[in-house]
């Protein structure tokens, strides 16, 4: 781990340069960008779960929350900011970890993987068959106001741009700060010995528990992102499939670093974009095929290919 | 009363079908420790091919009847074929590793042969609907069935005893019992594991593949049919208990039945009546029904 004095300021550089390239990047990149940033928030949440020991399979669950709770927030609270919004379905996401997670803490492995799978798969039926939300459509999602500013506006259209850079920058020290914590480092003890936590005296189903909840607080904050940018949202997002690419983005990035998961969603979304261009129909076949060489050859993550080069130089 | 007997015969031809895929599923887990996320891929691709071939033979006209036999013979050409290319090719490399990277692992399997099949079958639907109505119907009191689905129950009930037997009745099924009591012991005794493993990803595969090439006629073959079945195929087993047959022909007849009985009675739940039923039995059975938390069965 680098010193947390050097992680902060290079997250700070990061956010520095991606708001100072806002007005110069074309209107899709400024796009792809925020979804990355989005669903990379997601993906730092199953960073925080994989270093404690556990793959959930129904992130789509937490991400669905926070696009819906944004939506009907906006709708029954008359909310016209994009910032309270974001907030709203952070904490809806959070709340509603809070209470599976009583259940699901119990468990790890693939019945941890299954069970949240199962968990996303019942939030999708109880979409796809609630008319009031729009069915299987879903509904249009729209901040009047950004920071107090009109999206159409100058300033304000570079709005959910520059909202989700912020949130990722203070998700991204967070958790950063969180690891470094007592609680924080107990989650690298728990994934290599439940046991021994236990015998001196932690409770590893709280710490559990608790890092489900970070977790779906940031995956309710994409999903809030991912539904303003978007503009939409739809029962998709709670579907296994969805929950997958989050865990692709995870393991392409590993989780040697919190930025990691941001240049792996970048990465993600970039060749998403060229490989829908061209070659539509085998998108996910090379999703899968780097996913299988990344397991094979480089089971760290993308981040350490980077790590090691910089050891290796004195 | 005759919605009550609707029930009951569409849940017990529902669970046939799922437990035909479930089975595949349960035992590649019992004896690998796979939870094979490619298996609903490999569902589809019974399907794709039974659909190719069952079409090819009748168009050639030779008998109708013949393409039931064809339907089979696909799900066998899959799983002797695709089954043993997987395993060799990839699996066999990632053994002794953890349980979850065996999980994204077929993931990321899942992800290439969801394209492998657009790339090869294009993305329109397949059609091969003539056996399905050639054996007529059958009544049922009120009801009337098509006898297509008897063949769906007998195949299920055929596996079933065909598994049973096999495990249970055979030389090679004792020593797949002792490779799935302990793997390292097994070997050491001079049982070959790899070859047993090889097999079971066969039996495995050619079960998803039966499932998909049975339920071709009945359906339209399109992209993405398996990305549904796999997340049902796990309910079954997570119910059941992972690895455990009599679990998984359980686990079918419940999903059968919750779904039937929702569809009939209460649509508005059909879609997650059935995860429902997983996460209450796994919040009050962790490892499901079926498995005891010493001994892995099978």
């Amino acid at each position: 781990m680098t010193s947390p004095r050097r992680t902060v300021q290079g997250l700070a550089v990061t956010l520095l340069v991606v708001g100072v390239a806002a007005p110069f990047l074309p209107k899709w990149a400024g796009f792809l960008v925020t979804i990355a940033i989005a669903k990379a928030l997601v993906a730092l949440g199953l960073l925080l779960l994989m270093r404690t020991g556990l793959v959930s399979f129904g992130q789509g669950l937490y991400f669905a929350i926070g696009a819906y709770s944004a939506g009907v927030g906006a709708e029954t609270l008359k909310i016209t900011d994009a910032v309270p919004m974001v907030l709203l379905g952070a904490l809806a996401a959070g709340l509603v970890a809070a209470v599976v997670g009583v259940l699901l803490a119990r468990y790890r492995t693939i019945f941890f993987a299954m069970l949240s799978l199962a968990f996303s798969m019942i939030l999708y039926g109880l979409l796809v068959k609630s008319s009031a939300l729009g069915s299987t459509d879903g509904f249009n999602v729209a901040a009047r106001t950004v920071f107090g500013l009109d999206p159409a506006g100058p300033i304000g259209r570079f709005g959910i741009y520059g909202l989700a850079a912020l949130v990722a920058f203070l998700g991204a020290v967070g958790v950063d700060r969180y690891l470094r914590t007592h609680l924080g480092r107990l989650a690298p003890a728990i994934k290599d010995n439940e046991l021994r936590v236990e015998y001196m005296g932690a409770s590893v189903r709280n710490v559990v528990h608790l890092h489900l909840v970070i977790a779906a607080v940031l995956a309710g904050a994409g999903g809030a992102l991912t539904a303003l940018a978007v503009g939409h949202v739809d029962p998709e997002t709670a579907y296994w499939t969805t929950s997958g690419e989050f865990v692709f983005v995870a393991i392409l990035s590993g989780t040697s670093s919190v930025a990691a998961p941001f240049a792996g969603a970048l990465i993600l979304e970039l060749l998403r974009s060229f490989a829908y261009e061209h070659a539509p129909n085998t998108w996910q076949l090379v999703m899968g095929s780097v996913m299988l060489a990344v397991i094979l050859f480089l089971p760290e993550g993308l981040w350490s290919v980077f790590r090691r080069r910089r050891k290796a130089t004195p | 009363m005759s919605t009550l007997v609707a029930v009951l015969v569409d849940g017990i031809i529902y669970a046939s079908w799922l437990f035909i895929i479930a089975a595949g599923l349960t035992i590649v887990y019992g004896v690998m420790r796979i939870l094979n996320m490619a298996h609903g891929s490999l569902y589809a691709l019974g399907a794709y091919v039974a659909a190719s071939l069952a079409g090819a033979w009748l168009r050639a006209g030779y008998a109708p009847l013949g393409s039931y036999a064809v339907l089979v013979a696909s799900a066998l050409l899959v799983g002797l074929v695709v089954g043993p290319v997987i395993e060799r090719g990839l699996l066999r490399f990632c053994y002794g590793r953890d349980e979850v990277v065996l999980v994204l692992v077929t993931y990321a399997l899942f992800l290439i042969l969801e394209d492998a099949m657009k790339l090869v079958w294009g993305v329109e639907a397949w059609f091969v609907s003539e056996p399905y109505g050639l054996l007529g119907n059958l009544d049922f009191g009120p009801l009337s069935y098509p006898l297509y689905s008897v063949v769906m129950v007998v195949a299920a009930v055929v596996v079933g005893l065909g598994l049973r037997w096999g495990i249970y009745g055979t030389r090679q099924g004792k020593l797949l019992v002792a490779v799935i009591h302990d793997r390292e012991v097994s070997a050491a005794l001079g049982i070959n594991v790899n070859r047993i493993f090889m097999v079971t990803f066969m039996l495995g595969t050619t079960l998803a593949a039966l499932g998909g090439a049975l339920t071709a006629p009945t359906v339209s073959v399109v992209p993405g049919m398996g990305v549904e079945t796999i997340v049902l195929a796990f309910a079954v087993v997570v119910i059941g208990g992972l690895g455990s047959m009599p679990g998984a022909a359980i686990g079918s007849i419940i999903v059968g039945l919750v779904r039937s009985g929702a569809v009939h009675w209460l649509p508005q739940v059909e879609l997650f009546s059935i995860y429902l039923v997983m996460a209450l039995v796994l919040a009050f059975r962790p490892r499901g029904l079926f498995v005891a938390a010493e001994a892995r069965k099978i």
